[in-house]
């Protein structure tokens, strides 16, 4: 069959089960967007801006446990895909993104539009391609998902110029396994590695477990579980890894690190065995690298080699899926009890609970975390949540416990603000049977608001729900606390976010007291549509705990407890 | 900075455009320190391979090596000074020799090393040297004192002694001399 390349890109996003790309057209992309009309079965949906397109893909990706993908035209379409590539990439999220180029022969000439797309995303791609030969252009699509989805996922950008989208050729799908010789995660732990980190369980008299977002990606839920019951083992969750385990599991502690659960960060400090499994001593998770879980010894499953004594050196690194592994490993595990080391975390547990803002009598003001709180009631704590990078994010991961896998998705490693309306659009269209909350900071959904339009275009759900404290609130929190309150350029102007919503056609209401939450969940699930929910709260609440930058993990601001000062 | 604390990488790559530029993207991203980087062709069209020395006490040779497996593009990487190897530098030292004296030290010093002169004029003379580092840099020291002009070297290649043999039986799906360019023949 002879077909042009733009034709082989839609054969093959077929054959690699695509369903919906997110993109944006433009002259160099121009061909493989003519292609499109040939195949109905491939749903495009029309961005308002090519991060939005990267985001899209990438919370697509994040729900689904499939490639997302996004597609630009060269120059400005391609560049604006970088900071959503920069934010799949930092949190291991696939995702596929092609870009026209300008034509073969004037590359390398400053033609108009032509900007080298391949150069830039090389630090932020798991790989990248520039397909010069028409012929080269069904393998190297098919390497490119194979790379995505396979080790530590990731994204890969495909750069295709015009001309040879235009050029015809022979397509023959390249069947068989594929052949790429530099390519090889890791999969399985040796027996001495097993033994090693058996005999570290067995000798353990305070230990924790630290899931991220390997286990996750790698489906480890149910061996997670099985471990942590069978050794009971209190687990602790990065930011992405949480979902790894149901958050009322009575061994799970919550989220560790820099705005985490005390109980997490006392219980990691005391501990006397680390167990980290797919995740990757982020410095927002451990605080001052010197002082780190001193007394411990460590064992850290990640499936990127690179990972194992990057920032912790471990006693036992095991580079290897984090499925496979717990599977081998677990048929080893001791039954175990910890009574004496659990109870000393329920009294830290205990005394956060007494912190607990929710817990305060907080008058007619209304902050973030009983929205938050409360929506997490009122959805039953089964929604599907997407948020952007602020105190808001903070304040979800800390009072949205999530039951199941995948249920919440952030940009936790490059912390891109903008990341949530796009995000919940992808995801609510990979899985649209779920109730999608996109959680958001007046900041950051002023980055991308525009994608308020696609949603509208697409018939795309999702329930927005903006959290509006008129400041670039964690800036702000740090300007108090590092600054001397000198709140520069974080009190922000912010548009009627309801009068917004309307003109785009979208049904918004306006919350300011704690005794509407309940209505205004009632009046998001009333709607077909997408729709805007403006949180008035407090303009300056504190996100606590806080392991400053740098600190050491144990040493947390803490709110006071009432009658404290 | 003693020579025990020096670690080699060898690097098995695909004679791609781009892999020199990924490679070296990679160091700079992670901030890796290197002391040398060597590139060459293989007995194999479609594999160049790189040898990689770094100072042990700026950069770890492991923390290379993990990162190097990564790329896409490097079929193989090997810490080879952990074991046995064979390491060599070629040097082209430009020297002062417009006297007598300068001529007959230069002579006698190029007979104690694994060095010749290859070019020999009234002013200066090029003396070639293949060696360990360490003699290489020897070599150098003793000649500074009559006057180098001019140097090159080329940095280290090494490979493990004895049957650790760094090789793939990977081919490229299309042949070099089918492709539009995108195996380059000419380095990397």
């Amino acid at each position: 069959m002879i077909l042009t390349g733009a034709e082989i890109v839609m054969e093959c996003l077929i054959r690699e089960g695509v369903e919906v790309m997110f993109g944006y057209p433009g002259g160099a992309i121009l061909p493989t967007y003519d292609a499109m009309t040939k195949y109905p079965q491939l749903r495009h949906v029309l961005v308002r801006h090519e991060q939005g397109a990267a985001h899209m893909a990438d919370g697509y990706a994040r729900a689904t446990g499939r490639v997302g993908v996004a597609i630009a035209t060269s120059g400005p379409g391609a560049t604006n895909l970088v900071t959503g590539i920069g934010t799949a990439m930092m949190d291991s999220s696939p995702i596929v993104c092609i870009t026209g180029q300008v034509p073969r022969g004037t590359i390398g000439s400053d033609a108009f539009q032509e900007i080298d797309i391949t150069g830039i995303t090389l630090p932020i791609t798991k790989h990248n391609y520039l397909v010069n030969d028409v012929r080269e252009l069904a393998y190297t699509i098919r390497e490119a998902f194979h790379i995505a989805r396979t080790g530590r996922p990731g994204p890969v950008l495909i750069d295709i110029p015009k001309d040879v989208q235009n050029e015809k050729t022979e397509f023959i799908y390249p069947e068989g396994p594929i052949r790429l010789p530099g390519y090889r995660p890791p999969s399985s732990a040796s027996e001495e590695q097993l033994a090693d980190a058996l005999e570290l369980i067995r000798q353990a008299k305070k230990p924790v477990i630290l899931a991220g977002h390997g286990i996750l990606m790698s489906g480890a839920v149910n061996e997670l579980r099985e471990l942590a019951e069978r050794a009971q083992i209190p687990v602790t969750l990065t930011l992405l890894g949480k979902g790894a385990i149901a958050e009322q599991h009575p061994l799970c502690v919550g989220m560790m690190g820099m705005h985490g659960a005390a109980a997490c960060n006392y219980a990691i400090q005391e501990a006397d065995l680390l167990i980290a499994l797919g995740m990757r001593f982020d410095d927002r998770v451990t605080g001052n690298l010197k002082t780190y879980s001193p007394n411990s010894r460590k064992i850290h499953v990640d499936i990127d080699p690179s990972e194992i004594n990057k920032n912790v050196k471990v006693d036992v690194g095991i580079a290897g899926d984090v499925r496979t592994v717990l599977s081998q490993l677990l048929p080893h595990v001791p039954s175990k009890q910890h009574i004496e080391w659990i109870n000393r975390i329920r009294d830290w547990q205990e005394d956060g609970d007494e912190r607990d803002i929710v817990h305060h009598d907080s008058g007619d003001k209304l902050y973030g975390a009983q929205v938050i709180n409360d929506l997490w009631h009122y959805t039953g704590g089964d929604a599907l949540t997407v948020t952007d990078v602020g105190q808001h994010q903070m304040l979800e991961a800390q009072y949205y416990p999530h039951q199941r896998p995948h249920t919440l998705l952030t940009s936790g490693g490059l912390g891109t603000m903008g990341f949530g309306l796009p995000a919940a659009i992808g995801a609510k269209l990979g899985r649209p049977e779920e109730e999608v909350w996109a959680v958001v900071g007046d900041g950051g959904f002023q980055m991308t608001l525009c994608e308020l339009a696609t949603a509208m275009q697409e018939n795309v759900k999702v329930n927005i729900a903006i959290l509006n404290n008129a400041f670039l609130g964690m800036v702000r929190q740090w300007q108090e606390f590092f600054y001397e309150e000198r709140y520069h350029a974080t009190p922000m102007y912010s548009p009627d976010f309801v009068k917004l919503a309307e003109a785009y056609g979208i049904p918004a209401m306006r919350v300011t007291s704690r005794d509407q939450i309940e209505e205004s969940v009632r009046f998001a699930r009333s709607h077909d549509t997408t729709v805007l929910i403006e949180y008035a709260i407090e303009k300056e609440e504190i996100v606590y705990p806080m392991v400053p930058a740098g600190a050491d993990l144990h040493n947390m601001l803490r709110r006071p407890k009432p009658g404290e000062k | 900075m003693s020579e025990s604390q020096k670690q080699t990488v060898v690097a098995l790559v695909e004679n791609k455009p781009g892999v020199l530029n990924r490679v070296a993207s990679l160091f700079r991203r992670r901030n890796f320190n290197v002391d040398s980087l060597t590139v060459g062709r293989t007995h194999k069209p479609h594999l160049s391979r790189m040898t990689i020395v770094v100072d042990a006490a700026r950069t770890d040779g492991r923390r290379i090596a993990a990162n190097l497996f990564k790329l896409v593009n490097v079929i193989d990487v090997k810490l080879v000074s952990e074991e046995p190897y064979v390491s060599r530098d070629l040097a082209l030292i430009k020297v002062r020799t417009d006297d007598a004296d300068s001529r007959n030290a230069v002579t006698l010093i190029c007979d104690r090393y694994p060095a010749r002169i290859v070019d020999m004029g009234v002013k200066v003379a090029i003396v070639e040297i293949t060696a360990q580092e360490d003699i290489v840099e020897s070599l150098i020291r003793e000649l500074e004192p009559i006057g180098i002009v001019e140097m090159v070297r080329t940095g280290v290649v090494a490979m493990g002694r004895g049957v650790r043999i760094l090789d793939t039986d990977y081919e490229p799906p299309l042949k070099v001399a089918e492709t539009n360019g995108n195996y380059q023949v000419y380095g990397v």
